[in-house]
């Protein structure tokens, strides 16, 4: 896979304070294990994402350790309690120390 | 001692069984000993609960590459009844750890999805630690008709 991976997320738009709602996340990703062999029989090596978390208004909310037994396209599907409006932010961490971020903003009525 | 046929056959079975049990530490698969310990390693030292942590998995995955897990802790998310973290396990995959999940009291509720990878048909494990140290486990087998860990 040549293209670099590409976060999805989806977060509702509005929530009421102290709500908890649910949050979707996918990026596309090949997650390579490290334990596949190419034809001529060479070990490929691991590239992964490592590391996800999600953060709103700069507090942590939910962290997530990957190791290669996760699927390729690393989907989540998780909670966070909304107190006021703010901006939710997605970061992953790849094996090669790049970072994908995306920001989704709620508002709180 | 008499050699009997029956005697004979045990024997020849018992020597042909063993080279392969002096291979089997070194496959390349994890075994059930070395999931053992990293939940001994997680657990602390803690005897492990059950109840309140439900790990959810298809009985039967027709692709281990992609099978779906949810996993879901009873707690209020406050003060000592918080969920610090939950650890997934796959006993016979070529690694045992397959994710670890961080979660906070902005996390609302303890609960996750994800899907993961599997070898073969296998216990997957679920551990979760709370604020006030207690381990609760749950475990499920899963049923896997091709395996996705490629070749």
């Amino acid at each position: 896979m040549s293209n670099a991976p590409r976060p999805r997320v989806k977060v509702p738009k509005t929530a009421s304070a102290g709500e908890v709602i649910a949050i979707k996340t996918l990026i596309s990703h090949e997650m390579e294990s490290g334990q596949r062999k190419d034809k001529d029989g060479n070990v490929i090596p691991r590239k992964i994402i490592n590391k996800f978390s999600c953060a709103f208004n700069d507090q942590e909310v939910f962290s997530c350790d990957l190791d290669p037994a996760i699927s390729a396209n690393p989907y989540f599907e998780f909670n966070a309690k909304v107190p006021e409006s703010g901006t939710f932010k997605f970061t992953w961490v790849d094996d090669d120390g790049s970072v994908y971020e995306d920001e989704q903003k709620i508002e709180v009525s | 001692m008499m050699m009997t046929r029956r005697r004979v056959l045990a024997l020849a079975a018992g020597a042909a069984a063993l080279p392969v049990l002096q291979l089997l530490p070194t496959s390349a698969f994890a075994s059930v000993e070395e999931t053992q310990k990293m939940i001994d390693d997680f657990a602390g030292g803690q005897e492990l609960q059950s109840g309140k942590l439900t790990l959810t998995a298809p009985e039967i995955a027709e692709n281990g590459n992609t099978v779906p897990i949810t996993v879901e802790v009873e707690s209020a998310m406050e003060g000592d009844d918080l969920v610090q973290s939950v650890m997934i396990l796959a006993e016979d995959n070529p690694r045992p750890e397959v994710a670890t999940f961080n979660f906070t009291a902005m996390s609302g509720t303890a609960a996750a999805t994800t899907r993961m990878r599997l070898a073969k048909t296998q216990n997957v494990v679920a551990l979760a630690k709370m604020a006030d140290g207690t381990v609760y486990m749950d475990k499920k087998e899963v049923k896997v008709t091709i395996g996705g860990c490629g070749g």
